[in-house]
C-alpha cells in the first residue's frame, strides 16, 4: 500500500455511503441547527427510527419500499416526542431533551422487555434484497485506475447521492421563500419574531419534522448499504458526528452539509491510510495499530479545532456572517 | 383629537372618551414582590402616552404582560374591545398591539431589508406548503418590498438597506426597531424606551418620527427616562411605582404631583427640576 492508494481509499471513501448517510442526515440537521437555530442533539434517534422501520416491515413480510415510509412517519412522530414538550423551551433545555429522547428510544429498542418486537441486541440482518433486486446496473467494476466501485456500491452511491442532492434541492427552496426567512429569524431571535406575530413554535416543529425525515431516510439507506441494524450503531457519537460534517462544511448553507461529511471522512480516511502507511513501514514508532481508530477521530477534532479557530464559518459560509456576535 | 384629554380628570385609573387599551387588575409577581398590580388603566386611541416610573417600578414587566411575553398572575386585558388575556404573544401581536425591546433584537444575519420583510403580516409564502409556489406569494412579496423600501427611506436606513443588521451601529437598529414594528401595520405600538443609549440628535428625529406617527392615527405607548422627551412629546403621562399607577394626567400635572415627585426623590425632598438630561444642545456633563 503506497501514498497512491491511500489517497484513493479516502477519496472513495468521501464518496461513499458512510459520507452519504452523513451527507443526509446533515442536510437534514443543518435545517433545524443551521437555519432554525435549534440544537437537536438527538438526530440519530431519527436515524435508528428510519433503519428500524425499513429492516422491521420486511421481517414482519412487509415490502421494502414500504418500511422506509414507515421509518419516515416515525421520524414524525418522534418529532412530535421531542417537539410538543421541548420546543417552547429554550435552546439548550431542548438539547438535554433531545439527547435523552434518543437515547431512551435506543435502550428501548435494545431491551430484552422488547425483543419479541425489536430483536434487541441482534436487531436485523439480510432484508435489502429488493433494493439490490431493482439495481439496472449490470455487474462489473466501474470507475478509472484504482477508484472503481462494485455494481452493487455504484447503485448504493447513485441512489444516495441522489437522495442527498434532493434533499439539499428542498432546503434550498424551502430557504429562499418567505417560509425559510422567518426560519432564520427564529434563529437569530425567537422573540423578536414573536412580536411581529409569528407562530415561532410551529416553524420549529416543522423544522424539526423535515429535518427528522431526512435523517430516517438516511438511517434507512445506511441499512440497506450495512444489511445489518444493530440498536448500538444509534449512539450519540453519531449525531455529534454529524454536528461535525455540518459546522465543517458550513453551518447555515446548503451544499456545506454534503460539502462537509465528504470532507470529513476523507479526513477520517486519509489519516487512517497515512498513519497505517507509517506503522507498517516503521517511521511511526510509538503508536500500533490498534490505537488507529481512535488517532484518526483525534485528528477530525484537531481539524474541527482549527477550523473553528480560523474559519467559523466553516467551508461554505460567509465571512461577515461568522463575524458577527448577535 | 388629543384635546380631548384636558377635560377628564387626573385620578390614577380615570376612564378616557375613547379608550383602545382597557387593564383590569393585572397582577404579576416575583416570588413575594408585587412586580405589577395595575388596578384600572386606559389608554387613549391615536395618542401618545408616556409610561415613566423609577428603576424597577414594573414598567417593562408591564410591557411584558400586556404583550404576552411574561405571563401575570391574574387580571384581564383588552385591546380594541377584544380581550387579550391567556392569548400568546404573536397572537397579540396580530391582533395589532406591537411592541419593541428594551434591548434591541435586530436579527443580527438578515440583511435589513429581509428584518422589514420578515414583519409583513399575511404573506401566504410564511406557509410550509405555499412556501414551495413562489407563483402563490412573489406578488404578495413584491408589494411588501416596496413598503419596506418607503419605510426604510423614513427612517434613513435605506443605504443600510442590503446590509447584515449585526453590521448596523446601536442608534441605526432602534430605528430598524421601530420601522420594523411599524411594518407589521399595528394599530398601536408600544416602545420601550426607544431613546436609551440614543445620542442627542437621533432621539429627537426619533421623538419627531414617533409624534409623526401619532398624527398619522397610531397610538403610541411609550416607556422613557429621558424627561425632556417625556414632557416634549406625551398627551398623557402614566406614572407607576412598586407596581402601582400612583399618578396619571397631562405632562405638565404629573410632573408636578407630589406624589411622582416622591417616587423618584423619596418623600422628604421639596419639589424641583426633574429634568434628567442637560438640553439636548449641550455636551452632557460626564
Amino acid at each position: 500500500m503506497d501514498a497512491v492508494n491511500v489517497l484513493l481509499d479516502a477519496l472513495r471513501t468521501s464518496v461513499g455511503p458512510q459520507a452519504i448517510v452523513f451527507a443526509l442526515a446533515g442536510v437534514g440537521l443543518n435545517l433545524q441547527f443551521g437555519y432554525a437555530g435549534l440544537l437537536n442533539f438527538g438526530q440519530v434517534a431519527f436515524m435508528l427510527a428510519g433503519a428500524y422501520g425499513a429492516s422491521m416491515t420486511v421481517d414482519a413480510g412487509g415490502p421494502l419500499w414500504l418500511g422506509i415510509v414507515l421509518g419516515m412517519l416515525a421520524a414524525l412522530v418522534i418529532a412530535m416526542l421531542f417537539g410538543l414538550p421541548a420546543l417552547r423551551l429554550r435552546a439548550d433545555y431542548l438539547a438535554i431533551v433531545t439527547i435523552s429522547v434518543g437515547e431512551i428510544i435506543r435502550l428501548v429498542v435494545r431491551s430484552s422487555t422488547f425483543e419479541p418486537i425489536t430483536n434487541g441486541v441482534f436487531g436485523y440482518r439480510d432484508f435489502a434484497g429488493w433494493f439490490y433486486d431493482i439495481n439496472p446496473i449490470p455487474g462489473g467494476r466501474y470507475g478509472f485506475g484504482g477508484f472503481t466501485f462494485s455494481e452493487r456500491r455504484l447503485w448504493v452511491i447513485v441512489v444516495g447521492w441522489g437522495l442527498v442532492a434532493v434533499a439539499s434541492l428542498l432546503v434550498f427552496w424551502l430557504m429562499r421563500s418567505p417560509w425559510g426567512r422567518v426560519l432564520e429569524g427564529v434563529r437569530e431571535d425567537e422573540d423578536a419574531v414573536r412580536s411581529m406575530g409569528k407562530n415561532v413554535f410551529m416553524y420549529k416543529l416543522q423544522a424539526l419534522a423535515i429535518g427528522g425525515v431526512m435523517a430516517a431516510v438516511a438511517g434507512s439507506l445506511r441499512a440497506m448499504d450495512t444489511e445489518a441494524v444493530r440498536p448500538d450503531f444509534f449512539f450519540t457519537i453519531i449525531t455529534f458526528t454529524i454536528y461535525a460534517a455540518v459546522i465543517l462544511g458550513g453551518a447555515g448553507t446548503i451544499l456545506g452539509p454534503a460539502l462537509g461529511a465528504m470532507a470529513l471522512w476523507f479526513v477520517v480516511s486519509f489519516s487512517e491510510g497515512i498513519l497505517r502507511l507509517g506503522i507498517d513501514s516503521g517511521v511511526v514508532e510509538f503508536l500500533s495499530l490498534e490505537d488507529l481508530a481512535a488517532i484518526r477521530f483525534m485528528i477530525v477534532g484537531l481539524v474541527l479545532i482549527l477550523l473553528v479557530v480560523f474559519r467559523p464559518q466553516g467551508l461554505l459560509g460567509r465571512r461577515e456572517a461568522g463575524l458577527i456576535d448577535d | 383629537m388629543t384635546e380631548v384629554l384636558n377635560a377628564i380628570p387626573t385620578v390614577p385609573g380615570v376612564p378616557k372618551p375613547d379608550p383602545i387599551l382597557v387593564v383590569d387588575g393585572l397582577h404579576r409577581a416575583f416570588g413575594g414582590l408585587d412586580a405589577v398590580a395595575v388596578e384600572h388603566l386606559e389608554v387613549q386611541r391615536g395618542c401618545i402616552t408616556s409610561l415613566i416610573g423609577p428603576n424597577g417600578a414594573g414598567k417593562t414587566t408591564f410591557f411584558n404582560c400586556l404583550t404576552g411575553f411574561d405571563r401575570p398572575q391574574g387580571g384581564t386585558w383588552s385591546f380594541d374591545g377584544k380581550p387579550l388575556h391567556g392569548r400568546f404573544a404573536y397572537q397579540i401581536a396580530r391582533r395589532g398591539l406591537v411592541r419593541t425591546f428594551q434591548l434591541t433584537k435586530a436579527l443580527a444575519r438578515l440583511t435589513v431589508t429581509d428584518n422589514m420583510l420578515l414583519a409583513a403580516r399575511d404573506n401566504p409564502g410564511e406557509r410550509l406548503y405555499a412556501s414551495l409556489i413562489p407563483a402563490i406569494w412573489r406578488d404578495t412579496e413584491a408589494r411588501n418590498r416596496d413598503r419596506a423600501r418607503e419605510l426604510l427611506d423614513r427612517f434613513e436606513l435605506s443605504h443600510m438597506a442590503g446590509e447584515l443588521a449585526g453590521t448596523l451601529s446601536g442608534g441605526q437598529r432602534k430605528l430598524l426597531e421601530m420601522a420594523r414594528a411599524l411594518m407589521t401595520d399595528p394599530s398601536a405600538i408600544l416602545l420601550d424606551e426607544p431613546m436609551a443609549g440614543v445620542n442627542p440628535r437621533l432621539a429627537q428625529s426619533l421623538a419627531s418620527h414617533i409624534q409623526e406617527l401619532r398624527d398619522n392615527g397610531l397610538t403610541v405607548i411609550l416607556i422613557e427616562h429621558d424627561m425632556d422627551v417625556v414632557m416634549g412629546i406625551s398627551d398623557w403621562v402614566v406614572c407607576m411605582a412598586e407596581g402601582r399607577v400612583i399618578s396619571e394626567g397631562p405632562p405638565a400635572t404629573v410632573r408636578a404631583d407630589p406624589a411622582v415627585i416622591d417616587a423618584y426623590l423619596g418623600a422628604r425632598h421639596a419639589p424641583q427640576e426633574t429634568s434628567s438630561r442637560p438640553d439636548p444642545g449641550e455636551p452632557l456633563g460626564i
